[in-house]
């Protein structure tokens, strides 16, 4: 829309501009950083050099980011199972106490931080934590599981984490189904769960597939739950990163790995977005 | 048949609910524990890890840092946010999508990567730790939240209303600031308080700019669950549940839940 307003009301963007500088200044400083010398127990780098880029194809890294890429397949994976009901009956129950039940619980943990999320679940997965402690006292183990610092016990604190954007993503979706398209397949005699399999199903089909990719590239860019829980033995792309920058001052392959997960998340989004305009020509929604 | 796939539908949300609280849940009881060792069930009830968490004096250290911080980076976003908003919607000039692009994209970079990003960025421009790099991190770090706070607001105010101002003689500057500024006052409410929420919580790419002098709350907790497994962190977990229960309390009944919500719905 274009404004009656006099032109030199669109200098109010310089701020803005100057922070959009700092952000771009920022990261090209990390993409020059990549292509720095690193030298061993110096924050210095050298000259200009291709050797960092060359370290990427090492047994080690490739695995972290395999994992990485695993980790957050599980977690997306786990958040549709687990979101998509409680989105289902935050839009369509009938009793109100289900729904601002939800609404709560889901929202509390999106505000109350990393830390806190990520430290409750030290206290639950832990050795002496609530599952083995209460497990123990109920008599059914002797000896604690091992839930902390492996991959169980990261993917459980990483779905917790982003289940409530899932909720809310998926909501949305189902939100925008008419209930008329339900209400008739019913009525034409199909069953609950096949109104859900051909009916709801495929309408939500966008807000799966944004919802489960969104969760997806968050997950990769997690820090804090892999970092407390996995405790240096189960690592992803941030833990590394920080390991590098800050126990070896290696900051030019911190910076190649940085990069290499920007640009696997930027992968991922645009395939999303070619994927949602493919679903919008078949015409589902 | 029905009835059997009713019931494991309501254990399936009962059980997605009660694993989503649980851990805030546990966090709470442990917090009132009497042993200095992180134990489930508790065996005695003490209010000493409280007491601890209030009088540690990294984390009053990192409470006062992190107001600090957040005050700043809140109140600039929302300046800078709000008159973004405002020219790119109402404006056309060159770049406008490039710019809009940029400043909306902290939404999907790392935070780790933008974090590091900022310090090798202060690093080449010999630019130490300080609180204004932290400020700036965040500002950048919250501006999108503000901006799409204000889009949906500025949508919503109905030019005829500019233009009735403007034909009864208002100056373009009163216009703004009689006109569109009351009318977006609840959308700015929500941007700021997000944004300050955000910015106080930020943890990550805040690990990365700050430094022993300037280090924020979520900073001096993950130094502490590192150091010592008592359960002062716990208590402090705790106060911090609490207090952002009230917040959010708070938030519903004078802004609405659902238009937070739709902040934060395009995560």
């Amino acid at each position: 829309m274009q404004d009656r307003r006099p032109a030199y009301f669109a200098w109010f963007i310089l701020p803005s501009v100057f922070l959009a500088v700092a952000l771009v200044a920022s990261l090209a400083s990390l993409f020059q950083y990549s292509f720095r010398e690193y030298i061993p127990g110096s924050i210095k780098v050298g000259d200009f050099t291709l050797a960092n880029f060359g370290r990427m194809g090492s047994w080690v890294y490739l695995r972290v980011f395999i994992d990485s890429l695993l980790l957050s397949a599980c977690t997306a994976a786990a958040n549709l199972i687990l979101g998509y009901p409680l989105a289902y009956s935050l839009v369509r129950s009938k009793s109100s106490l289900l729904k601002s039940t939800i609404l709560i619980t889901t929202i509390v943990p999106m505000f109350t931080g990393d830390i806190v999320r990520t430290y409750s679940w030290l206290v639950v997965l832990g050795k002496n934590g609530f599952i083995n402690g209460t497990l123990k006292a109920a008599g059914i183990i002797d000896t604690p599981l091992e839930l902390l610092y492996t991959p169980l016990g990261v993917t459980v604190a990483l779905v917790q984490y982003s289940l409530p954007v899932m909720v809310i993503i998926l909501a949305a979706a189902i939100s925008h189904i008419d209930v008329a398209y339900e209400k008739a397949a019913a009525s034409l005699g199909a069953g609950p769960l096949r109104v859900f399999w051909n009916v709801t199903l495929p309408l939500t089909m966008p807000g799966i597939l944004s919802g489960t990719v969104t969760i997806f590239a968050w997950t990769l860019s997690a820090f804090a739950t892999p970092q407390l829980v996995g405790g240096g033995k189960v690592n992803m792309i941030s833990n590394m990163v920080y390991q590098l920058g800050f126990s070896n001052f290696d900051f030019p392959f911190a910076a190649v790995l940085s990069m290499a997960a920007l640009a696997l998340i930027f992968a991922i989004l645009g395939l999303m977005s070619l994927g949602m305009r493919r679903l919008e020509r078949v015409g589902l929604h | 048949m029905d009835r059997l796939l009713r019931v494991l539908y309501g254990v399936l949300i009962g059980a997605t609910l009660i694993y989503v609280t649980l851990p805030s849940l546990v966090v709470v009881v442990t917090a009132f524990s009497d042993k200095a060792l992180l134990m489930f069930p508790p065996t005695g009830f003490s209010l000493k890890w409280f007491e601890r968490a209030w009088t540690y004096d990294d984390f009053r250290k990192g409470m006062v840092n992190g107001l600090i911080i957040t005050a700043w980076a809140s109140c600039i976003a929302l300046a800078v946010g709000t008159m973004a908003a405002f020219v790119i919607e109402r404006f056309e000039f060159t770049g406008k999508r490039t710019l809009e692009a940029v400043l909306l994209s902290p939404l999907v970079i790392p935070h780790f990567t933008l974090g590091i990003a900022m310090l090798i960025l202060a690093s080449e421009i010999s630019l130490a730790r300080t609180f204004s790099l932290v400020v700036a991190c965040h500002v950048i770090l919250v501006l999108p939240f503000v901006m799409r706070s204000v889009y949906v607001s500025l949508k919503n105010i109905d030019p005829a209303l500019e233009r009735a101002a403007a034909s009864l003689g208002a100056s373009p500057f009163r216009v703004f600031m009689k006109i569109d500024l009351p009318l977006l006052a609840p959308g700015l409410a929500g941007g700021w308080l997000f944004a300050a929420i955000l910015s106080f919580n930020e943890f990550t790419a805040t690990l990365f700019v700050t430094g022993q002098r300037t280090q924020t709350l979520p900073v001096a907790m993950y130094t502490y669950v590192r150091e010592y497994a008592d359960p002062t962190m716990a208590a402090l977990s705790s106060m911090l549940i609490a207090v952002t229960v009230l917040f959010l309390v708070a938030a519903n009944r004078w802004l609405g839940l659902e238009r937070i919500l739709s902040i934060e719905a395009r995560h």
